[in-house]
C-alpha cells in the first residue's frame, strides 16, 4: 500500500491552506481554486483509501490494519513513531469527511462571496480539512491528538470568522477553552496511556497499544480498584465528550452557531463533533479490554443517554433556527455515544455516517434559507418559505425526515433503529433505551415544529425571501440523494456496514428482519416518530403561528427554563468561570499584597537599620572629630584675617618684627 | 670718613624704607625699594674701601651684583605694576588687595 | 578554531567597543555595528553547531588555561549539547531584539546589548564556578541599565529591584559555592559533578564542617537553589519579575525573558542538578510542589492581570516552572527509568529555547503595539484591530498560539515530552500542573478576544498594520517556531547525546 498518497490526503489541504495564508485579499479566485482543488484530490484519494479498506484481505478474519509507522524524534535511546492508518473505521470516516467537506466548500463560494475575509475563509476551510483528515487516518494517539488540537483550533477561527461581533470572539473563546478541558483529560489519558503501553502507536505488529499484549497489561493493572485500561479510557472520553458535546461540556456546541453557517454545517455538524465519537471507536479495543460492559463504557452509555434526552428537550424551546439544529446535533451525538457505549462501535459509526449527511443537509438547507430572508435566523421571522424556496424546502424536508427517522426510506430510521435495539438488548440497564427513546419522540416532535414555522403557514417576516443559487442549492440536492442512499448499507438485510467494519464480508439475509426483538423495536420506533411529527403538526401545523409559542402558553415555567437552556450557562458561570477568575484574583493579591508586601518589609526593615547606624555615626562617632575640625576652622579664619592683601601692611608688619627682633638680639647681646 | 658714609647710607636707607611704607602709589614703592638698595650698596662699598684687604675687590662684586639684582627686580616690579594698571586702572597699592587671606 | 570559545565570548564586546566610537546621532551606522557583530557571533555559534560532533557527545572545544593557579581558578571554557542550544538562542535573540528597538535604538542601548551578549556568552560556556560566577554576576550591570533605559522613576524603582534582589541571591550562591570550596578544594564544576555522582560531595561537606555536619550539605543546596531560583525565577521569589519586565522597554523585556531567565535553568541544569542529585531526590516532593505551585500560581495571576507586559511577564514565568517540573521528575525518579527521565531532560531544554523564542518574540509584538498606542497597552485599551491590523493579528496570534502549547508550533514539543516523562514519574504533581496549562489557554484567548476582535474603536481606526520592517524582524522568529514545531529533531539531536550524559 502506498501510504505517501494517504499522506497526501490530510497534507494537501493543509498546503494549500498554508499558500491561500500567503494571498492577499483581493485574490479570491486563486485561493477558493487552490484549497478547492487540494480538497477534490483528497476526496478521490480518500475514496481510493475506502476501496483498498474494503478489498483488502490478508486471507484471515477479523479486522485488517494497514499502516505505516515513521520517527518523529529521539529521545534518549527512545524512538517516538507516528503512524498513518488504513482500515474500514478510518477508510469509511476519511471518505465521509472528504466528500461532506468538499461539498461545504464549493457551497461555501457561494456563501461567502461578498465577504471581505473570503480568502481567508477558505485558508481556516483548508486548516480544518487537513487537520481532521489527520485525525481521521492517524495510528498514534499523538498524531491524533496533534490534528485533534489543530481541529480545534480551526473550529476557534471559524467561530470567531466575524471576529468584530462581540458574541462571535466569545463564542470562539468558549468553543476552545470548553473543549481544552475536556483535552486535559484526553492528555493525561494519553501520558498515561504512553505510560502503560509503552507506545501511542494504534498498531504496531502486535506492539501496538490497541492489540492484545498492551491491553492485556492494562486490564490486569488495577489503579485504586479500578482497571488501568478504564482509567485510561474515561480519561479520554472526556476529550471525546468536550469535542463531541457531551454533557457536561456541551455548552460551547450552541453557541458555535455564531459561525458563518457553512462551517457549522461542516465542523459543528458533520465533522468535527463526530470526532468524539470516532475517537471512541478508534480506541474502543482501550474501553473493552476488560468487556464489553465495563465501567468506562457505562459512564460512555449513560453520559450519551443522558445528553441524547436533555438536548432534544431543550431544543423543543429554541427559536433560532441554527441552534435548534444545533442541540439536535448534541442530542444526535448523544445517540452515537449511546451505542457506543452499549458495546456497538459499528452502530455509532453506522449514525454518525448517516448523520454527517442529513445534518449537513439540514445546516446547509438552513444556510439557504438564512441567505434567503437575509440574514434573520429566527424562525418567527420565517414561515410559508416552501413557495419562496423550493429546492432548498425539498430537501431540507428530506434531511429533517431522516433525522426525524422517518420509517424504511431513509438513513436515519435504520442507524437510530439499530442504536434502539442495541440500547434494548444491553444487559447492564434498560433506562438508556427509554431515554433513548423519549429523545427519538422528542427529535421527531421539534423537527415538525421547526418546519411549521419555517416553511408553512404565511411569511411573517419584512424581507424579500428568494430561492439560493445553484452553487448552494446543488451540494443540497447531493446531500439529499446520500441520505436517502446511505439507507441501503444500514438496513439489517444487508448489513453491509456494521460487518465491514467488523471486517467480515456483508451478507445477504432477511433474517436479521426478523432477529428477535428488531420487528418490535422498529415498529416502536416507527410508532414514536409518527406520534412526534402528529403530535408536532397538531400543535404547530394547523394554526398561523404568532410570536408566543403554543407551548409557552400552556406551560410557561417549563418552557422558560428550556428557552433558557436550563441556566447550564448561568451555573458555570455563578461557579466555574467565577471561582476561576476569584482564583486569579487572589493569586494576584497574594502577588501584590503579601509576596510583594515581604519584599516591602525587608526593604523597609534595612531603611531603618540603616538610618539607626547613620544616627550612630552621625551622632556618636564622628561627634568629637567634627567639634574639633570646627574649632580649628574657625580659628584659622581668625589668623587668615591678619591677610588684608595689603603689600605695606605685610611690610610695616615685617618692619616692625625686625626692630623687635633687634631689639631682642640687642638686648640678649647686652 | 667711614662714619660719614654710614650715617648718609642710614639715612637713605630709611628714607627709602619710609617711601615704601608710606606711599600709596607702587611706582613710588618700588623707588623707595630702590633707595634701600642703593643704601645697602653704599655700605658694601663703604666697608670694602676701608677693609684690611681692599685688594680683593670683593665688595665691588657684591655691589654689582646687588646692582644687576635690583635692576632685574625693578623690571619684574614695573611689569607687575602694569599688569596691576592694566587690571584695576590705579597704581595704588591699597586696592591691589586680591591676595588676602 | 581552538578558541572559537573565547572568540565568541569577545566578540560582542568588540562589538561594543565598535559601537561606542561611533557618533551617538547616526542611528543607522549604530545598528549596522550592532547587527553585524550579532550576526557574526550567530553564524560563529551556528558553526560550532554544525562542527560539535554528536556522537560523541560530551564536552567540546574546551580551552584550558590556569587563572589564579594558588586558589585553583582556571579559566576554563567548553561547550556541550546544552551550552550551544543556549548559545544560539543567545545569538537569536540578540539581533532579533537589537531589530526590535526599531527607531528608537540609542547608542546606550547597543553597547549595553551587546555587553550582555558577551556576559551571556561567557555564562554559558564557563566550566569553572568563579568563571561562571563572575559573567553571572557581570550580567547584572548591562541588564540594570538596560532596564532603566526608558529613564521613568519607576523604570529606575524596577531595576533597583532586580539589581538588588538578584544581587542577594548571587550571595546566597557563592557562600554556597565558598562551602564547597572549603571542602573540594576546587571551584572545577565538572570535577564537582564527578565528586557528586560518586557521592563523595555530601561527605566532604560533612567532613570540613564537623560542627554542622547534618544540615551543611542541605544548607548550601537551599543557597545555590535560591540563588538560581531568583533568576529563573520561582514562586515566591518571583517579585521583582513583573516589575522589571513591565518597566524596562519591550526590546529589553525580550532580553530578559529570552535570555537572562535562562540563566537561572541553565544554572539548574549545569550547577545544581550536577553537584546535588542525592538532596534532590530526596527532598522531591517539596520541590515538585515548588514547581506545581510556580505554574498554577503563575498562571492565575496572569489571569487577573490587566496590562500586556503583565501578563506576558506572568505566562513567562508559568513556562519556565515547566522546566523546573521536568527537572525536578527527572531527579525524582529512579536511576533505571531511563525513558522518561531523558523524555522531561530532553522537554526541559527544549522548553528553555521554545519559550526564549516565543516570549521575546510577544514582548517585541507588544512593543510594537506601545509603539503605537503611545505606551498605552492594557487589556481593555483596544478592540477589534484585527480589522485594521491583519497581518499583525495573524503573526501575534501565531506567536500566542506558540506560547498556549498549540501543536504544529514549537511550545507543544517541549511540554509534551516534560509532560510525558514527568507524568510517568510523578503523576499527581504532573496532573495538577496541567492545570497551568488550561490557565494559559484561557488567558491568552482573552488577550486575542479584548486585543484583536470585537468592535473596532473609533480612536484605532488609524492603527498601522506591520511595516515591512517589523515584517522582517519578527518572520524569522514565526518561521522558526513552525520549523521547530514540525521537526523538533533539529535541535533534540543537538542535545540529546548530551542529556544521556547528564542523566547517568
Amino acid at each position: 500500500m502506498d501510504f505517501l498518497l494517504i499522506a497526501l490526503i490530510p497534507l494537501l489541504p493543509l498546503v494549500a491552506a498554508g499558500l491561500t495564508a500567503l494571498l492577499k485579499r483581493e485574490q479570491k479566485a486563486l485561493s477558493a481554486t487552490l484549497v478547492i482543488g487540494a480538497q477534490t484530490v483528497a476526496c478521490v484519494l480518500s475514496l481510493w483509501a475506502l476501496l483498498l479498506a474494503m478489498c483488502a484481505d490478508n486471507g484471515e478474519p477479523g479486522l485488517i490494519h494497514e499502516f505505516v509507522n515513521f520517527p518523529w524524534l529521539t529521545f534518549g535511546h527512545e524512538t517516538l513513531k507516528l503512524g498513518l492508518l488504513v482500515d474500514p473505521l478510518s477508510g469509511v470516516m476519511g471518505a465521509m469527511v472528504a466528500f461532506v467537506a468538499l461539498l461545504i466548500f464549493i457551497y461555501s463560494h457561494g456563501y461567502m462571496k461578498e465577504d471581505r475575509n473570503y480568502t481567508r475563509f477558505y485558508t481556516f476551510l483548508g486548516l480544518f480539512s487537513g487537520a481532521m483528515l489527520g485525525v481521521v487516518y492517524s495510528n498514534s494517539l499523538l498524531l491524533t491528538f496533534v490534528c485533534w488540537e489543530l481541529v480545534g483550533l480551526a473550529s476557534y477561527l471559524l467561530i470567531g470568522f466575524w471576529f468584530f461581533k462581540p458574541s462571535a470572539a466569545a463564542a470562539a473563546k468558549k468553543a476552545f477553552l470548553t473543549t481544552r478541558v475536556g483535552d486535559m483529560g484526553l492528555m493525561i489519558g494519553m501520558f498515561w496511556l504512553y505510560k502503560a503501553a509503552g507506545t501511542l502507536l494504534f498498531y504496531d505488529n502486535g506492539a501496538g497499544c490497541l492489540e492484545q499484549a498492551a491491553l492485556a497489561t492494562m486490564a490486569k493493572t488495577l489503579v485504586g480498584g479500578l482497571a488501568l485500561s478504564n482509567i485510561i479510557a474515561l480519561l479520554i472520553f472526556c476529550g471525546a465528550a468536550g469535542k463531541s458535546g457531551q454533557f457536561p461540556l456541551h455548552v460551547w456546541l450552541p453557541d458555535a452557531m455564531e459561525g458563518p453557517t457553512p462551517v457549522s454545517a461542516l465542523i459543528h455538524a458533520a465533522t468535527m463533533v463526530a470526532a468524539g465519537v470516532y475517537l471512541v471507536a478508534r480506541v474502543f479495543p482501550i474501553f473493552a479490554a476488560t468487556g464489553t460492559h465495563s465501567i468506562s463504557l457505562i459512564v460512555v452509555a449513560s453520559v450519551g443517554a443522558f445528553t441524547a434526552l436533555f438536548a432534544a428537550l431543550i431544543a423543543v424551546a429554541q427559536n433560532d433556527i441554527k441552534r435548534i439544529l444545533a442541540y439536535s446535533t448534541v442530542s444526535q451525538l448523544g445517540f452515537m455515544m449511546l451505542a457506543a457505549g452499549v458495546g456497538h462501535p459499528g452502530v455509532a459509526m453506522l449514525h454518525l455516517i448517516a448523520h454527517a449527511f442529513f445534518k449537513a443537509l439540514l445546516f446547509m438547507g438552513a444556510g439557504s434559507v438564512i441567505h434567503g430572508v437575509h440574514d434573520e435566523q429566527d424562525i418567527r421571522e420565517m414561515g410559508g418559505l416552501r413557495r419562496f424556496m423550493p429546492v432548498t424546502f425539498v430537501t431540507y424536508s428530506i434531511g429533517m425526515l431522516a433525522l426525524a427517522g422517518f420509517p424504511v426510506l431513509f438513513s436515519g430510521f435504520w442507524s437510530k433503529d439499530a442504536i434502539l435495539h442495541a440500547a434494548h438488548l444491553w444487559p447492564v440497564s434498560q433506562l438508556p433505551f427509554y431515554m433513548a427513546t423519549a429523545a427519538a419522540f422528542l427529535t421527531a416532535f421539534y423537527m415538525t415544529r421547526q418546519m411549521a414555522y419555517v416553511f408553512f403557514g404565511q411569511y411573517r417576516g419584512h424581507a424579500h425571501p428568494h430561492e439560493s443559487p445553484a452553487v448552494m442549492t446543488l451540494p443540497l440536492v447531493i446531500l439529499a440523494a446520500a441520505a436517502i442512499l446511505m439507507s441501503l448499507p444500514a438496513t439489517p438485510a444487508w448489513p453491509a456496514f456494521e460487518e465491514f467494519l467488523k471486517g467480515e464480508a456483508a451478507h445477504f439475509s432477511l433474517e436479521g428482519l426478523t432477529e428477535p426483538g428488531f420487528l418490535q423495536i422498529a415498529l416502536t420506533s416507527t410508532a414514536i416518530v409518527f406520534l412526534g411529527i402528529g403530535l408536532g403538526w397538531l400543535i404547530y401545523g394547523r394554526k398561523p403561528l404568532g410570536a408566543v409559542d403554543p407551548i409557552q402558553t400552556a406551560a410557561a415555567p417549563a418552557f422558560r427554563a428550556l428557552a433558557n437552556r436550563l441556566y447550564i450557562d448561568e451555573i458555570y458561570d455563578a461557579t466555574v468561570i467565577r471561582a476561576l477568575h476569584g482564583f486569579g484574583s487572589l493569586a494576584a493579591w497574594i502577588d501584590r499584597q503579601i509576596l510583594a508586601g515581604i519584599v516591602s518589609a525587608v526593604a523597609a526593615l534595612s531603611f531603618f537599620v540603616s538610618a539607626v547606624s547613620n544616627g550612630i555615626d552621625r551622632f556618636v562617632i564622628n561627634f568629637g572629630f567634627d567639634n574639633s575640625c570646627n574649632a580649628l576652622r574657625e580659628y584659622g579664619g581668625a589668623a587668615a584675617s591678619c591677610e588684608g592683601g595689603r603689600v605695606q601692611g605685610y611690610l610695616r608688619l615685617i618692619a616692625l618684627g625686625t626692630v623687635i627682633l633687634l631689639a631682642v638680639i640687642g638686648w640678649l647681646l647686652v | 670718613m667711614l662714619q660719614i658714609l654710614l650715617a648718609i647710607s642710614a639715612v637713605l636707607f630709611c628714607f627709602g624704607l619710609l617711601a615704601t611704607l608710606t606711599r600709596r602709589n607702587a611706582i613710588l614703592v618700588l623707588i623707595g625699594i630702590e633707595l634701600m638698595l642703593g643704601a645697602g650698596n653704599l655700605n658694601f662699598i663703604a666697608f670694602w674701601k676701608f677693609s684690611a684687604n681692599p685688594e680683593a675687590l670683593t665688595g665691588v662684586m657684591f655691589a654689582i651684583f646687588s646692582i644687576a639684582i635690583a635692576a632685574a627686580e625693578a623690571a619684574v616690579g614695573l611689569a607687575i605694576v602694569i599688569q596691576v594698571h592694566r587690571r584695576l586702572h590705579s597704581v595704588d597699592v591699597n586696592q591691589a588687595t586680591q591676595l588676602k587671606g | 578554531m581552538s578558541n572559537s570559545l573565547t572568540l565568541l565570548t569577545f566578540i560582542p564586546l568588540i562589538g561594543a567597543i565598535w559601537a561606542a566610537l561611533l557618533p551617538s546621532k547616526s542611528t543607522g551606522q549604530l545598528r549596522f555595528a550592532g547587527l553585524f557583530t550579532t550576526l557574526v557571533a550567530l553564524a560563529l555559534t551556528l558553526s560550532l553547531a554544525f562542527q560539535y560532533d554528536r556522537a560523541a557527545g560530551g564536552l567540546q572545544f574546551a580551552e584550558r588555561y590556569e587563572w589564579i593557579p594558588s586558589l585553583h581558578i582556571e579559566y576554563y571554557l567548553a561547550a556541550d549539547g546544552l551550552s550551544l542550544v543556549l548559545l544560539v538562542l543567545t545569538a537569536l535573540v540578540t539581533p532579533f531584539s537589537l531589530l526590535a528597538f526599531g527607531k528608537g535604538l540609542s547608542k546606550l542601548a547597543v553597547v549595553l546589548v551587546l555587553l550582555l551578549e558577551t556576559t551571556l556568552f561567557g555564562t554559558f560556556t564557563a566550566l569553572n564556578f568563579v568563571h561562571w560566577f563572575f559573567f553571572y554576576e557581570l550580567s547584572l550591570v548591562p541588564a540594570f541599565f538596560l532596564i532603566r533605559l526608558g529613564g521613568t522613576p519607576k523604570a529606575t524603582a524596577a531595576a533597583t529591584q532586580f539589581f538588588i534582589y538578584t544581587l542577594f541571591a548571587g550571595f546566597a550562591m557563592l557562600l554556597g559555592f565558598l562551602a564547597i570550596y572549603q571542602a573540594t578544594h576546587t571551584f572545577d564544576l565538572t570535577e564537582l559533578a564527578a565528586l557528586a555522582r560518586q557521592e563523595k560531595l555530601g561527605h566532604a561537606l560533612s567532613a570540613a564542617f564537623p560542627a554542622f555536619s547534618g544540615w551543611i550539605s542541605g544548607a548550601v543546596f537551599l543557597g545555590i537553589l535560591v540563588g538560581l531560583g531568583v533568576k529563573v525565577p520561582v514562586v515566591p521569589l518571583h517579585t521583582w519579575l513583573p516589575n522589571a519586565y513591565t518597566e524596562a522597554p519591550a526590546p529589553v523585556s525580550m532580553l530578559l525573558t529570552g535570555l537572562l531567565s535562562k540563566m537561572g535553568v541553565y544554572g539548574f541544569l549545569r550547577l545544581l542538578y550536577p553537584l546535588f542529585p542525592g538532596l534532590m531526590f530526596h527532598w522531591q516532593v517539596p520541590l515538585l510542589a515548588l514547581a506545581v505551585v510556580t505554574i498554577v500560581f503563575s498562571a492565575l495571576a496572569a489571569l487577573a492581570q490587566r496590562d500586556l507586559k503583565r501578563i506576558v511577564a506572568y505566562s513567562s514565568v508559568n513556562h519556565l516552572g515547566y522546566c523546573l517540573l521536568g527537572l525536578f521528575a527527572v531527579a525524582a525518579a529512579t536511576h533505571a527509568d531511563t525513558v522518561n527521565r531523558a523524555a522531561a531532560m530532553n522537554g526541559v531544554i527544549l522548553q528553555i529555547f521554545n519559550h526564549g523564542l516565543t516570549a521575546s518574540a510577544l514582548f517585541c509584538f507588544i512593543g510594537f503595539i506601545e509603539k503605537r498606542s503611545g505606551g498605552l497597552r492594557g487589556l481593555n485599551d483596544f478592540g477589534g484591530l484585527r480589522e485594521v491590523a491583519p497581518v499583525f493579528a495573524g503573526l501575534m496570534g501565531i506567536a500566542i498560539f506558540s506560547s498556549l502549547g498549540l501543536p504544529g508550533l514549537n511550545g507543544f514539543v517541549g511540554e509534551f515530552l516534560i509532560f510525558k516523562g514527568s507524568f510517568a514519574i510523578a503523576p499527581g504533581a504532573t496532573a495538577l500542573a496541567a492545570i497551568g496549562l488550561f490557565v494559559t489557554a484561557v488567558f491568552l484567548l482573552t488577550l486575542i478576544q479584548r486585543v484583536f476582535a470585537g468592535p473596532l474603536a473609533e480612536r484605532w481606526k488609524a492603527f498601522p498594520d506591520l511595516s515591512t520592517g517589523e515584517r522582517l524582524t519578527v518572520i524569522p522568529a514565526i518561521a522558526l517556531m513552525f520549523v521547530l514545531g514540525i521537526y523538533p529533531q533539529l535541535l533534540i539531536g543537538l542535545f540529546n547525546p548530551t542529556v544521556l550524559k547528564l542523566i547517568f
